[in-house]
């Protein structure tokens, strides 16, 4: 049990590309905390810094009370599950997760006990005397996941475990992976480019831009107040649309506007827009923020448009339009019955509007 | 397999696959009926009636049983093996570890260290005999085993080396990290997980210095003198070639001896032979 500290931690290869810049995180005892960005970002090499297999080039790592900066992987009492496995392909199951046991010279019916242990949580029990080849990815993935258990680690590391998996399968595995954090309550720090993945299992998020951190916060938190324009793209699917506005002081009230959108400034913005007044800056809404107006809709909060494309899938509808110079889409009922050209008023929710800087793309 | 006319598979299928094996066997055919032949056919020209080039019509197992009488040759065949094994041995446990610290350590100039050590396997044997003849005397060790047993590794170690280094690329680095951190330092990872994960290109490096050395005819001309002491392929061509007289059907017989521990060694290993060679692990 152990929370994991990162203080102004740096990384600079040799050929000169800074891939982690000043990374602070505070990840608690029992914590499922996720690395989330695009490839590139450097949340790998970030968790390959806790684990000890990259060198740090500055900063300070603590696994509970203790600097592990110069631990070698071994003394880090860390486990970890890699994206292609890593499965020693010469070993049988039960030697595989009975290795890092029998490394540390545990005696013989201890490592048996676990590993058994570990075999039944994860339904790999009839599967302990095969060899890695003869397993499909789900149940290799599995075993990669024992092999990291029976260890008992103060720190589980998963470095896009379920990448390799096929879409099914991945949701499967997801859910199992969340059960077996609950039931083992460990600290665990798991890294992947999927935000899908990042959102449900994580306590907490954390995500990651070029070497930087961007935003930490619980999933919903990240979603519904996104500190800056990359976090609010990065999170959601359909993401949030974007239309780039000039905010304008005119009757007593701020205006948003582009090519053939007028909106109005909503009350709780307004404070934090009054200085851009007269400046450009990105107005952002969620698909799920939008709607095809009522009577009911205010006409500040509404404006004219065509469909451009309709998805159905089901349980949802997206509609894809143009407005303000740039496509947008909105997530509608299933009822709702639109043909493509057709001509459509939209509204807002005035209450999930989002205002970023244009140069910054922080927040407003 | 897709579906092709039946005579465009023959036309470029069968018969080319025919001409090669003709091509490559027919070496060994003559070699191994001329062994079998008694000496009046052997030397029965061409143009005489009874002539039959392809075939005997007498077998005989004489020149074999010269060969092993009144030659050396299973000391020959002795001294070949024993020098091939323990050349091969220390060329592979040189190679394994040169190539594991090229493959893996990055330190400074080991790229540059690489391509030196597959230089000096080009360099050709019969420069590098003059040096090491000088060596050898001053060492004592002319007409031993030793002579072969040291001098082979000088050829075998940069070919084992950069074998082994083009196969420990291909292991993923995941296996050895995820040791790592299991609790395996460096060393120990090499040894419980590269390595066993590298036996079939440990296998291919082995078989071709095992082959190399078996074959290995120059220093072994040179450094050896002793009749007692030859390998076969130098054995079988100074005893059996007096002047200008060439003993063929004993020659032949040598030669047919001789190359049955080398095809033995192949056929056993030939899967990982392939493997080795075209480098795959799977997970």
């Amino acid at each position: 049990m152990a929370n994991v500290t990162i203080r102004n931690l740096n990384k600079n290869y040799e050929n000169g590309f800074h891939a982690v810049k000043d990374v602070n995180l505070e990840i608690r005892d029992k914590e499922f905390m996720v690395l989330v960005g695009p490839s590139g970002c450097g949340k790998t090499t970030t968790l390959r810094m806790v684990a000890g297999l990259e060198e740090i080039t500055s900063g300070d790592i603590m696994i509970g009370k203790d600097v592990v900066n110069d631990l070698p992987p071994m003394d880090r009492n860390i486990a970890m599950v890699f994206q292609n496995y890593a499965l020693y392909p010469h070993k049988s199951v039960y030697q595989n997760m009975a290795f890092g046991l029998q490394m540390r010279k545990y005696p013989k019916d201890e490592i048996e006990k676990r590993v058994r242990e570990a075999a039944d949580i994860l339904g790999i029990g009839p599967l302990l005397d095969r060899k890695p080849r003869q397993l499909s990815g789900g149940q290799r993935q599995r075993v990669a996941v024992g092999r990291a258990i029976v260890r008992h680690p103060e720190v589980f590391l998963f470095d896009e475990p379920l990448s390799n998996l096929d879409a099914q399968l991945r949701v499967q595995m997801r859910v199992e992976l969340k059960r077996l954090h609950e039931r083992l309550e460990t600290t665990a720090i798991y890294v992947t480019h999927d935000q899908v993945e990042a959102m449900t299992l994580g306590d907490r998020v954390v995500v990651m831009k070029d070497g930087r951190v961007q935003q930490v916060g619980e999933p919903l938190e990240l979603y519904e107040t996104p500190a800056n324009k990359f976090v609010a793209g990065f999170i959601g699917s359909p993401s949030m649309n974007f239309v780039d506005v000039t905010i304008s002081d005119s009757g007593g009230a701020l205006w948003a506007q582009a090519e053939g959108l007028r909106l109005k400034v909503p009350p709780q913005k307004v404070e934090g827009a009054r200085a851009h007044s007269g400046k450009r800056a990105t107005l952002g809404m969620r698909p799920e923020a939008l709607h095809l107006a009522t009577g009911s809709d205010h006409a500040d909060y509404s404006f004219d448009t065509a469909v451009d494309v309709v998805e159905p899938l089901g349980n949802e509808i997206l509609i894809n339009f143009r407005a303000g110079g740039a496509a947008m889409v909105t997530r509608v009922d299933p009822s709702v019955r639109v043909k493509a050209h057709q001509g459509i008023r939209v509204a807002l929710d005035p209450e999930r509007v989002h205002f970023f800087d244009d140069t910054s793309g922080a927040a407003i | 397999m897709v579906i092709e006319r039946k005579w465009k598979k023959w036309l470029f299928f069968y018969v080319p696959l025919a001409v090669f094996i003709i091509f490559t066997l027919f070496p060994f055919y003559w070699m191994a009926v001329t062994a079998l032949r008694p000496d009046g056919e052997l030397y029965r020209t061409f143009r005489q009636a009874n002539a039959t080039p392809f075939w005997t019509l007498a077998p005989t197992l004489e020149h074999f049983r010269d060969l092993l009488k009144t030659t050396a040759f299973p000391q020959w065949l002795w001294n070949t093996m024993l020098i091939a094994i323990v050349s091969t041995i220390i060329s592979l446990i040189c190679g394994m570890f040169a190539g594991y610290a090229l493959a893996r350590l990055k330190f400074r100039g080991s790229e540059f260290l690489g391509t030196i050590i597959f230089i000096t396997y080009l360099v050709p044997q019969t420069l590098l005999f003059i040096p090491l003849a000088d060596i050898i005397r001053e060492m004592q060790l002319g007409n031993t085993p030793w002579a072969l047993m040291l001098t082979y590794p000088t050829f075998l170690i940069p070919f084992c080396t950069w074998l082994l280094m083009g196969y420990f690329k291909t292991i993923p680095k995941e296996l050895e990290e995820c040791a790592r951190i299991d609790g395996a330092t460096r060393f120990g990872a090499m040894v419980r997980i590269i390595f066993p994960v590298a036996v079939p290109g440990i296998l291919s490096a082995g078989i071709f210095a095992f082959t190399l050395s078996w074959n290995e005819f120059i220093y072994a001309l040179i450094f050896m003198s002793s009749a007692e002491l030859k390998t076969v392929p130098v054995g079988v061509v100074s005893e059996l070639i007096r002047g200008d007289i060439f003993f063929w059907g004993q020659l032949m017989a040598g030669a047919l001896l001789g190359s049955i521990p080398v095809a033995l060694v192949y056929s056993f290993f030939v899967e990982y032979y392939v493997t080795g060679l075209t480098g795959s692990v799977k997970g």
